[in-house]
Formats: C-alpha cells, structure tokens, sequence
C-alpha cells in the first residue's frame, strides 16, 4: 500500500505522476500489452490467408468456415480463456492460454475479410493478369493480394483495436498487462477512492489502440501507392 | 479436466441455491437481467438516434463519435466508475456497483446499435426513398414504413452484436462482487477450482451462442421476405453476420 500509493495526491489527473513513479513496471505491462495485442493479428493473419484464399475459390467451402469462424467470434473472450487449456491439453493458466485465444479472434476476425476482400478484386483485373502470363501463385500475391490489401487492412484495424480491450480482460484473470493497472486501482481504493493506476491504464489502453490503428493505416498506405496517384 | 469440468455441470446441487453457494439458474437469471436492462437503455437510445441520423443525414459526427468509445477499455472504465460510484451506497445492497455496470454495458451496446441503424437507414435506395415521398407519404411515414423495414436486417445484425458483447461484459462484472455467470469464474479463478471456472466458461459460451440463435430466428420471422429475397430455399440468403463485421466492427471485451 505504501509502495505503491506514494503519490503525494490521489487525484485522477495525477496520473502521470503516478507513472513517473513506476515508470519501470507500467512499462513493462505496458509493453506485454503491446505484444499481446499485435502478435496474436499477426499469426491470424497468416492462418486467415490461406483459409480465406480457399473460401475463395472453392466457394462451396465459404459457408462452411464462415458460419464455424462466426460461431467462434460469438464466444465471449473470457470464456474462451478458460476453455482453450482443457480443450488443448494444456496445464490450467497455461500462458499460452490468452495468445492462443487472440488468435483464435484474429482469425475468425479475418477469414471473412480475406475472402471478402479477394472477392473484391475486379475479374477483369484478375483475366488480364493471367492474360500477361502470371501463374496463379504469382498472381495471388502480385496482383490479388495487394488489391485485397484495403479490404483486409480494414479488418485488421477492427482486430487490433478490440484486442487491446480483450487483453486487458486477460488481465482481471491475474495475466501481467494494463489491465493489472485496474486491478490494483481497485484494491487501493479501500477505503477511500485512489485514481491514478486506473485512470494511467485507460489513458495507456487508448494511446496502445490509436497508436496501432494508425500503424495499420500506415501500412495500408505504404502498401498501396497506387491510390494515392489516381484520384477517386 | 473436461471430465471434472462434465462432473462440475451435471452436479445438480451445483444448480439450485444452496445454504451455502449461489446456483448456475440463479446467477443465470442474474447475468440476464444484467444483459436485458443494458439491452432495454440501449435500445431506447441508440435506435430513434439511429433512425433520426440516417433520415435527417444530420449529426453524422454522433456516430463517429459514438465509434470511438469502442477503443475504451471495458475493464478500466468499469473500475474507474465502481469506484467513483459505489462509495455513495452504503449497506448491504449491491445498487453501488450495478449503477456502474449497467453503465458500462449501456455504453458498449449503443455504438453497434446506433451505427448500423444510421447506416441501414442512409443506405436505402434513394430511387425507393424518391418513389415513396412520390406516392404523397410524409417524412415520418417514409422513416417507419419504408427505410425502418428496409434497414431491419442491419438493424438486426446490430443488436445481436451488441447481445453478444453485453453477455461476454456482464461475465466481466463479476469481477466486481456481484452476481452473474461470471461469478463461477472468477471465484473458481481465486479457490483454485479450476473444473467450476471452466464450467463457467463453457456455460457463458452457451448462453451467447443460444442468444444468437433465438435472434437469429426472431430475425428470420420480423424481417420481411420481400428484403431478405427468402422467396424459395434455393436462393442463398446472404448472413446477416456478415454484415455484422463490416459495419459492427465487434470489439469483443
């Protein structure tokens, strides 16, 4: 209680203060948080490909993933959390249990957009390719692909953002990110009210998601100059 | 484990209230009362807004304002309220930390709902918008009678986003000392008994696929055949939840 609640003042605007004086361990929440939030969108992303590449082209496969990768999203998160270390063996709080259970969004996430976005790739663009001699896999990553990319940088903006919000549930299950930060606020808040840990974690929470949605619209420009130089 | 966690559930005693423990219907009709009144608030909020947005074409910005909540931490905004508001109660009741709550859960069920009423509404066909201001129907007559059918299954596919979303953060109130399916959690999180915060998992994971299940029928019967093209079964059906990812953006918590 001392350690921690050694802010000369408890009030909310107090927070930086607050991380000043543990700058070393919110940095280090902090930065898991980061993590957790980035990694699992990428390993979705890189399942979500091929998966949506074959939603894709063999169409009758498209209801089948799409309904089972909707019906994984509609599991709640902290139910999914608890339910990935029996179901895969694993010890219970395993620390895989919550990356693990990302990607599982991420995927289900991003499936649909891949396929979706594949779809959105013009047929006419698609003939013309295989007309200038690209073999299909060439053609998938030269031309599909990077047409797709708007489409899917879409999807990845929605799954970073809201897995910033899900690690921190992860973090009420005693997992070390920014969703400690409420925790201990709330168990310094006995008996009298001490804000800053709580409001550093949601003030953190939103800089992490801005600064990653504007990471993948960044990307997303960098990855398709071509629409910058046509109007539209 | 799964064993443990099948034994856990089918233990009737784990069901009904006892001297000593709160049962799984209990908590359940706690966890949907949670869900139903957050529900109720949202609604009566975000759908006027919703409709009135998307006939007028005014205070767009609402919408992208109301966005933009998302990016808050369920959790941290959760604490942050708890803690300014349960103080003001005193005694044994819980009215201190279901304020906060429901506040929360009001909050992360409106964005959903208010941006897919704007946008089933802006997005009907101006030529069928035209064609009934046309026939002589007045602005009111043309919300309710024309857009509001018409914008029904994105409507629809909001709000069974923002169910879905209320369920999973109810099961996160439990954090706080109230009831609730979470309840099972996280007390079997803090006495290490691992088979009841499983069961807990699995019983929140069935509710919310139950819930979508009874909306999604609910849909199917309200939502008119002449929008969903349901003539014959041959005709494929495009899924509402796929609409749902493109303008819910779901952020799961």
């Amino acid at each position: 209680m001392t350690v921690l609640a050694d802010s000369t003042s408890s009030s909310p605007l107090h927070f930086a203060q607050y991380f000043l004086d543990h700058s070393s361990e919110d940095l280090r929440l902090l930065w898991s948080h980061t993590w957790l939030s980035v990694v699992p969108v990428v390993i979705g992303l890189l399942i979500a490909l091929p998966l949506g590449w074959t939603a894709r082209r063999y169409r009758w496969t498209y209801p089948p993933i799409i309904s089972i990768t909707g019906l994984l999203y509609t599991i709640p998160s902290i139910a999914l959390f608890v339910m990935v270390p029996p179901l895969l063996g694993l010890d219970t709080l395993d620390p895989l249990q919550v990356p693990i259970a990302l990607t599982v969004y991420s995927v289900a996430l991003l499936v649909r957009v891949v396929a979706d976005g594949l779809a959105s790739v013009p047929e006419d663009t698609v003939q013309a390719a295989t007309a200038l001699g690209f073999r299909p896999v060439e053609r998938f990553f030269k031309v599909e692909l990077p047409i797709a990319v708007p489409v899917i940088a879409a999807g990845l903006r929605v799954a970073v953002v809201s897995n910033v919000s899900i690690v921190a549930v992860a973090g009420t299950i005693g997992l070390s990110n920014l969703g400690q930060l409420f925790t201990q606020g709330f168990q310094l808040s006995t008996p009298d009210a001490y804000y800053p840990p709580i409001v550093l974690g949601i003030v953190l929470c939103v800089l992490l998601a801005v600064v990653l949605d504007l990471a993948v619209v960044g990307l997303n420009r960098l990855l398709t100059p071509w629409r910058r130089a046509v109007p539209s | 484990m799964i064993a443990d966690v099948v034994t856990w559930l089918t233990d009737s005693s784990h069901w009904t209230d006892t001297k000593f423990d709160t049962g799984i219907w209990t908590q359940l009709l706690a966890h949907l009362k949670f869900v139903g009144i957050a529900l109720a608030i949202a609604l009566l909020i975000a759908l006027p807004l919703g409709l009135f947005i998307g006939h007028t074409r005014r205070w767009g910005w609402l919408v992208a304002g109301a966005n933009a909540l998302r990016a808050l931490p369920t959790v941290g905004v959760l604490v942050l309220l708890t803690v300014i508001i349960s103080p003001h109660f005193q005694g044994r009741t819980d009215t201190g930390f279901l304020i906060p709550t429901e506040i929360v859960l009001v909050l992360l069920a409106v964005p959903p709902i208010l941006s897919n009423t704007y946008a089933g509404v802006q997005n009907v066909e101006p030529g069928i918008r035209d064609a009934a201001f046309g026939m002589g129907m007045t602005g009111p007559q043309v919300l309710l009678r024309v857009e509001f059918p018409i914008s029904l299954p994105l409507i629809f596919s909001g709000v069974r986003s923002a169910t879905l979303q209320l369920i999973a953060t109810a099961t996160v109130a439990s954090y706080l000392p109230l009831g609730g399916l979470g309840r099972f959690i996280y007390d079997g999180l803090a006495q290490q008994d691992y088979p009841q915060m499983i069961g807990g998992g699995v019983l929140v994971a069935a509710l919310a696929l139950l819930t979508d299940l009874v909306l999604a029928t609910i849909q199917r019967y309200v939502v008119s055949r002449g929008i969903t093209r349901r003539f014959s079964s041959k005709q494929a059906v495009p899924d509402s939840r796929i609409a749902a990812v493109h303008e819910t953006d779901g952020a799961h918590a």
